[in-house]
């Protein structure tokens, strides 16, 4: 107990800010993009859908580290990409915390591109059509019918998709290093100290990610068991 | 003030191609599950898109393919109720009647506030659609339809999702609900009660193509058509042939009948209903058959009996071993046949019979 309390004395707290950080980031950025990309792939047809879904869907089934490569490719500075974000823009990628945000962004996507869109395809089209008929536009019909209908679908997209992008590690770890202060994130952390075999230190680092992950569905289920509770679902 | 469609669309199986008028208020298209006549109601709505054709509701053209104009859905001003209602799951009975209303938020609540009472749904206005009743529910689409004030209302097969007894009530309650709306409405159904109740002008569909157009008391008296026969609740049907200006061999039910009037030119096939068969007990006359039962059935409030055709070696229309007669006699009836026991003939009555082509 004592040993706890010594480590926790002198824990250097920043993979919390950094993992919550880039979590938080990831997940609206994911959370705006998976909803955008769900409505187009469910108005697309079903050719362009098969295609466009199989390359949403990808980074969730490929290994991280696969993903971590091809991002890698592509922002490193010694491509032409990468080259050119950084002479126009000044962006850093590669071994920096917007690494972080792009690698847990781009891993973590999928969750909530596959949820948002699952929901919306079990909307019943009726209620699109009432809504046209009714006078409508299109957009107003998105924001009043489709995505408080979607909500259940959404709201859980979104836990996991926050779920998967604080833990993101293999990804990350490629593209964005272990930057202590910068880019070392809860995962990294415990990857890190496990190799010097500290344990100990590893178990808090686990302790808070498994609390943080508690109150987050906690509170998600609260939030959408109100909302939803007096709608009527098969 | 009237309506005129005209619509082609090709089809899964079939093309649909329909094209009617009508300045009737009340309009009902009649038709078998997938006959075209829900596809026919999206496209006056402009959820489908006809390949050609053109569409007037009240002088507007809403949609015509030569002059490429298709207004769109929100445009049409057309109010469409859906089977399900499609009533907004996530918004109040308030908020759902409020939906399509545009312009200031006094007048629109005003207006909801009118829809309310008028559709009775006082004290419902916070509840979402799945606390209500059908019924409830029901009026509440009807009230966010009327609230938009549509030139026309689409009624989508309302009542098919109901159990009987709240069909009745529900139907009466629409009627009732729509008398005081002074535009079109169609209403679309494969229930032959439901549009005779309904519709003044009716419209009878089958595969896509009009089977018979018109009056809705005139189309039942004579439906002319077979299909349009069999939608509005015909159940036998012989094919004929004319031997001489007054007589005609009705081949599948092996009998022959004596006609006074005349028979229509085109008459390749008669129908006759269920119920108006006439039993008689003795001597056979002119233009009876012989009931010889083969099954029966006891209803609630009728007995259906099922009879075989007198000749033997009659065509197997239907595949099930000759041509089945049905006879349905309502309870009232039922008491002389208690009485007297199942007759030896029953009587075809000349003004009861359907000529059709």
């Amino acid at each position: 107990m004592e040993a706890i309390m010594e480590i926790l004395k002198g824990l250097d707290w920043s993979p919390l800010f950094i993992s919550i950080k880039t979590g938080v980031v990831a997940t609206v950025i994911s959370f705006f993009l998976g909803i955008f990309a769900a409505r187009k792939v469910v108005k697309a047809s079903p050719g362009k859908k098969a295609v466009i879904d199989g390359i949403l869907t990808l980074p969730m089934v490929l290994p991280p580290t696969v993903a971590g490569f091809f991002l890698l490719l592509l922002f490193s500075r010694r491509r032409p990409f990468g080259e050119f974000l950084f002479d126009e823009f000044g962006f850093k990628v590669v071994q920096t915390w917007l690494g972080c945000v792009i690698a847990a962004t781009v891993i973590a996507f999928p969750l909530m591109y596959r949820n948002a869109r699952a929901a919306m395809e079990q909307i019943d089209t009726n209620l699109v059509y009432a809504g046209r008929t009714l006078g409508m536009s299109d957009t107003k019909i998105f924001w009043k019918i489709i995505i408080p209908t979607a909500g259940p679908g959404i709201a859980s997209g979104t836990i996991l998709t926050f779920a998967r992008a604080l833990g993101e590690y293999g990804a990350t770890s490629m593209l964005a290093g272990n930057i202590p202060g910068k880019t070392g994130t809860i995962s990294q952390k415990i990857a890190m100290v496990i190799q010097d075999g500290d344990y100990m230190t590893a178990g808090i680092w686990v302790a808070v990610v498994m609390i943080i992950a508690f109150i987050v569905i906690f509170l998600m289920n609260i939030i959408s068991g109100k909302k939803m509770k007096n709608i009527r679902r098969w | 003030m009237a309506i005129n469609v005209q619509v082609r669309k090709k089809l899964d199986s079939f093309l649909l191609d329909i094209s009617f008028e009508s300045k009737s208020k009340r309009i009902g298209i009649l038709g078998a599950s997938g006959c075209g006549k829900s596809m026919t109601l999206k496209s006056i709505a402009g959820i489908e898109t006809p390949d050609e054709g053109r569409i007037e509701v009240e002088g507007r053209t809403l949609f015509d393919r030569e002059r490429k104009v298709n207004l769109k859905p929100q445009k049409r001003n057309v109010g469409y109720l859906f089977q399900n209602y499609a009533l907004f799951p996530t918004m109040n009975v308030e908020k759902n009647i409020a939906a399509g209303l545009k312009g200031s938020r006094q007048g629109s609540e005003t207006r909801v506030r009118q829809m309310i009472e008028k559709f009775r749904l006082q004290g419902l206005e916070k509840r979402l659609p799945g606390q209500l009743s059908g019924g409830q529910q029901q009026r509440v689409a009807l009230a966010r339809i009327m609230a938009y004030e549509p030139d026309v209302i689409l009624l989508d097969e309302p009542f098919s999702a109901l159990d009987m007894y709240l069909k009745d009530q529900l139907q009466q309650e629409l009627i009732q609900m729509l008398e005081d709306y002074e535009g079109t409405v169609i209403m679309v159904s494969h229930n032959r009660d439901e549009v005779y109740r309904f519709s003044q002008d009716l419209l009878i569909i089958d595969q896509g193509r009009i089977a018979a157009a018109g009056e809705t008391k005139e189309i039942f008296r004579n439906p002319v058509s077979r299909e349009a026969a069999r939608l509005t609740g015909c159940k036998n049907f012989s094919r004929v042939r004319q031997i001489d200006a007054h007589t005609l061999e009705v081949q599948d039910w092996g009998i022959t009948l004596y006609i006074r009037g005349e028979i229509p030119d085109y008459t390749e096939w008669i129908g006759y209903r269920a119920h108006d068969f006439i039993p008689v007990w003795g001597k056979r006359g002119e233009n009876m058959i012989k009931a010889e039962i083969d099954s029966s059935a006891t209803l609630p409030f009728e007995r259906n009996y099922y009879l075989r055709a007198e000749k033997e070696n009659v065509l197997d229309t239907d595949g099930s071993g000759g041509t089945k007669i049905c006879w349905f006699v309502q309870r009232e009836k039922m008491d002389v046949l208690e009485e007297r026991g199942i007759p030896d003939y029953l009587e075809i009555k000349e003004d009861k019979i359907l000529f059709l082509r």
